[in-house]
């Protein structure tokens, strides 16, 4: 199975509150592969928004995302790239 | 964090009467007011904002709970409030499904990381089975008060 990974520093000022969470999953789950999000060892599902709340990545949190599956590249690159534009927030 | 740190304990709700989102959201306001949290002139305010966000995208993240919340520059110190309905509220729940118990919290809007943990705080305990169900079966402001205590000191399993 392939899996790609990568680290992202939360940068919006008000962190991943449900706003940016939930748009988090709405793009984790447009793939089909398995998205982890991982801060500080805690690893939680990247398509639940309870889950990813249960994170409280704060501005400056770094957080590993991880996906596994067909799609995990795109999956990867995609919700990189909605991190480091801040969510649309700022 | 504690729950009971932000948690206003003469705002917890064992029967909410509403059974739409908008009326269980004025019920709660109206508790957390009643109950010296938040000031009578917000109230308007507080609920059209909690409404607007609502709208944008529901906090019924499913399992029949909702977190409504909202920031405001007027709120100067963090208070959440549970209300539990037997009935069960049309919330526009992300799983369509009626929600059984609401967690609202009103934080400062200068202060978006404290707010992060008290979501952290109230989202892990959701995320608990038994949490839910014992909530759920709360009939006195006082069981929603020890259960809260529970979950604090990790009485509860995961």
């Amino acid at each position: 199975m392939n899996m790609v990974k990568t680290k992202v520093t939360i940068t919006n000022s008000l962190g991943m509150h449900a706003r940016p969470a939930m748009a988090f999953v709405d793009a984790a789950s447009g793939f089909a592969s398995n998205i982890k999000v991982i801060k500080d060892g805690q690893e939680v599902d990247g398509k639940s928004i309870m889950h990813l709340m249960m994170l409280a990545a704060t501005k400056g949190t770094e957080l590993e995302i991880v996906a596994e599956g067909d799609d995990a590249e795109q999956a990867i690159e995609s919700l990189k790239d909605l991190v480091d534009r801040k969510f649309d927030e700022e | 964090m504690k729950l009971l740190d932000f948690v206003c304990t003469d705002a917890l709700i064992s029967d909410l009467q509403a059974t739409d989102r908008d009326a269980a959201i004025n019920e709660i306001l109206d508790k957390l007011i009643e109950a010296g949290a938040v000031e009578a002139g917000l109230k308007d305010e507080l609920v059209s904002l909690i409404i607007e966000r609502e709208n944008h995208g529901s906090t019924g993240f499913g399992k029949g709970v909702a977190v409504p919340h909202v920031k405001h520059e007027n709120i100067t110190k963090m208070y959440a409030a549970v209300g539990i309905s037997q009935k069960g509220v049309d919330f526009n729940a992300l799983d369509k499904q009626p929600v059984y118990s609401v967690f609202m919290l009103l934080s400062p809007k200068d202060n978006p990381d404290e707010h992060l943990q008290a979501m952290e705080n109230i989202f892990s305990n959701l995320q608990k089975d038994q949490f839910r169900r014992f909530l759920r079966q709360s009939t006195s402001a006082e069981e929603i008060k020890d259960l809260l205590n529970e979950a604090d000191t990790q009485q509860l399993p995961g």
